[in-house]
């Protein structure tokens, strides 16, 4: 097995810029004639698809955004006939309606080689057992992952996440070589292992492949130190494809963006103009070798910078910063997105004050959420078991319209803030 | 005959009670029975007192959240096994107790017990003619003078 998953990482700047060239016009002219969205989109800004002649003429592209997929919710923005799609995935969007994407046969083989070159840049081979522990469902973590171990010819164990007791046992009775999952969790897996009388350095586990939500370096040692392995962040949105768009090698200081097939730009986050090499701002995605949702200039909100200097790996494909924050209010707990919003949304849908405060705890590695809302009048009662019938019915709803779990903290009314203008109403104690 | 109890949201912080129970002594109202149903992040505190009505409009005015629960006072025989008969001779109606607390009375003999249940009337109804009786507001205060 090679360094290197595919060619395209090893290739000639040259050789990548006329690929993404022709990728790119290609991909422009199929959203202008399948995709009503992008024909009007262009039509209105005044572009027409043969003014897209190379990777550079991209800045003339118009941005699309998360609130665009909402507006052509479930699948207006798919370029192909539902003949043409072999699977679809979802992530939890900020009133209720999730964010759909879609992938045709092609997208899938595209996303899982992203994620085989991940796999393979971080040292997994063919006769390693990828243990994954990411959720297997609508979200993308779990399948990305295992399509990419099956891609590359690895054994893919998909345990996807909870019962980290079984989580163990499964990482010694099988002797799993390379972990996927969040950074906390496996952490969480970490303290658990020991607490089963356990030691990381006598389990066959020598590879961690970590992302779902932003970790820093210090995290990097601590997780090296839990689990006795060497620890890779990948990087990945659903829009775009998945984990994988981005991730890092044996250098580990910048992650490799699969820019053949998703094409990156950082720009001011203000001014949408484009940012050189080096500067921080908001990260852009083109998706230049995607058929079924073939974004254009999609904006992710994360901020984080790029760089095209040599990497000592051999890979020439440019390099993407760790994000270091977001262009928006999105919190990621236990890898899921998480909008202030989508608590507000909860709150008003149950009649009540929109006057809330989210508190975000890591505890035992693991990330917590707690919502305080103030107690009224029409929720107060004299009986214990009347208001906990409360607490339960906003906490499910929490469930439903966040997809994580939230504990519910009732308060004195008035006593949280309140403000004018923009709110600050997140309060983020874990030290990542 | 009800007793109207007063019913206070208590968050679990230091000084909140004294706080509330701070606003009552200002404005002179008597405590006669007390009981706290407590959680993890909160506590109901729950009052019988002198004026219950301007004991309500004064928390309020302070911003506390508060009611007025209408309950039943209970005069039962201080001894072994009155509580115990009273409870079950509302539970052989069906009557649930939500919740139930007593306090001392200067009557000789005699013990008062605050409970909740669903239904007054049923509850009262269910009580006549045995040796329990009904305690109204101003028999408990006119008592305890």
């Amino acid at each position: 097995m090679s360094k290197y998953y595919s060619a395209t990482e090893v290739a000639t700047r040259e050789y990548l810029h006329d690929l993404q060239s022709e990728r790119l016009v290609k991909t422009v002219r199929s959203c202008y004639e399948h995709i009503p969205f992008y024909k009007k989109k262009l039509d209105e800004a005044g572009i027409k698809p043969e003014d897209i002649k190379s990777i550079d003429d991209i800045t003339k592209l118009p941005f699309t955004i998360k609130q665009d997929l909402r507006d052509n919710y479930p699948f207006g923005l798919f370029a192909v006939p539902k003949e043409k799609l072999v699977r679809v995935h979802a992530s939890s969007g900020t009133t209720g309606k999730q964010t759909v994407v879609g992938y045709t046969k092609n997208d899938i083989d595209v996303w899982s080689e992203s994620t085989a070159r991940a796999l393979t840049a971080a040292g997994a081979t063919r006769s390693d057992y990828i243990h994954i522990s990411y959720g297997y469902g609508l979200f993308t973590g779990g399948l990305g992952l295992h399509y990419g171990a099956e891609k590359l010819g690895a054994t893919a164990i998909p345990v996807s996440s909870g019962n980290t007791q079984r989580q163990v046992q499964i990482l010694k009775d099988f002797g799993s070589n390379v972990l996927c999952c969040t950074p906390s969790y496996a952490l969480h897996i970490g303290e658990t292992i020991r607490q089963m009388g356990m030691d990381p350095k006598e389990l066959p586990l020598r590879i961690g492949i970590f992302g779902a939500e932003p970790w820093s370096e210090k995290m990097r040692e601590e997780l090296e130190n839990s689990l006795a392995i060497k620890a890779y962040d990948i990087y990945g949105l659903s829009e775009i494809a998945g984990p994988g768009v981005a991730y890092e090698c044996c250098e580990r200081n910048g992650m490799h963006v699969s820019e053949d097939y998703f094409y990156p730009e950082i720009v001011d986050p203000d001014t949408l103009e484009p940012l050189p090499d080096g500067e921080y701002g908001e990260l852009v995605f083109t998706c230049i070798g995607k058929e079924a949702l073939p974004l254009i200039r999609y904006r992710t909100r994360d901020i984080a910078s790029i760089s095209h200097e040599k990497c000592a790996c051999g890979r020439t494909l440019v390099k993407m910063s760790k994000p270091k924050g977001r262009s928006d209010d999105m919190l990621i707990i236990r890898g899921v997105n998480v909008f202030p919003s989508q608590v507000e949304h909860v709150i008003l849908t149950l009649g009540m004050e929109p006057n809330y405060q989210i508190i975000v705890d890591r505890i035992n590695n693991l990330d917590t959420m707690t919502v305080k809302i103030e107690m009224s009048d029409t929720m107060f009662s004299d009986s214990v078991k009347k208001i906990e019938d409360s607490e339960k019915k906003i906490k499910a709803a929490m469930q439903t319209i966040l997809g994580v779990s939230a504990n519910i903290s009732l308060v004195e009314p008035k006593t949280l803030p309140r403000f004018e203008g923009k709110a600050q109403r997140v309060i983020d104690n874990r030290k990542i | 005959m009800y007793i109207k109890q007063i019913s206070i949201f208590v968050e679990n912080k230091p000084g909140r009670l004294a706080d509330i129970t701070g606003i009552l002594a200002d404005n002179k109202i008597d405590i006669r029975a007390l009981s706290i149903a407590d959680t993890t992040d909160y506590g109901i505190l729950r009052l019988i007192v002198n004026d219950p009505d301007t004991a309500l409009e004064k928390l309020k005015a302070a911003g506390i959240t508060s009611s007025i629960t209408n309950v039943l006072a209970i005069g039962i025989p201080d001894e072994a096994g009155a509580f115990s008969d009273a409870i079950r001779t509302l539970s052989a109606k069906g009557i649930n107790v939500e919740y139930a607390y007593a306090f001392i009375t200067p009557e000789a003999g005699a013990a008062y017990v605050i409970i909740r249940v669903e239904d007054n009337d049923a509850a009262a109804e269910a009580l006549k003619g045995t040796s329990i009786k009904l305690i109204g507001q101003q028999e408990i205060f006119n008592q305890s003078k």
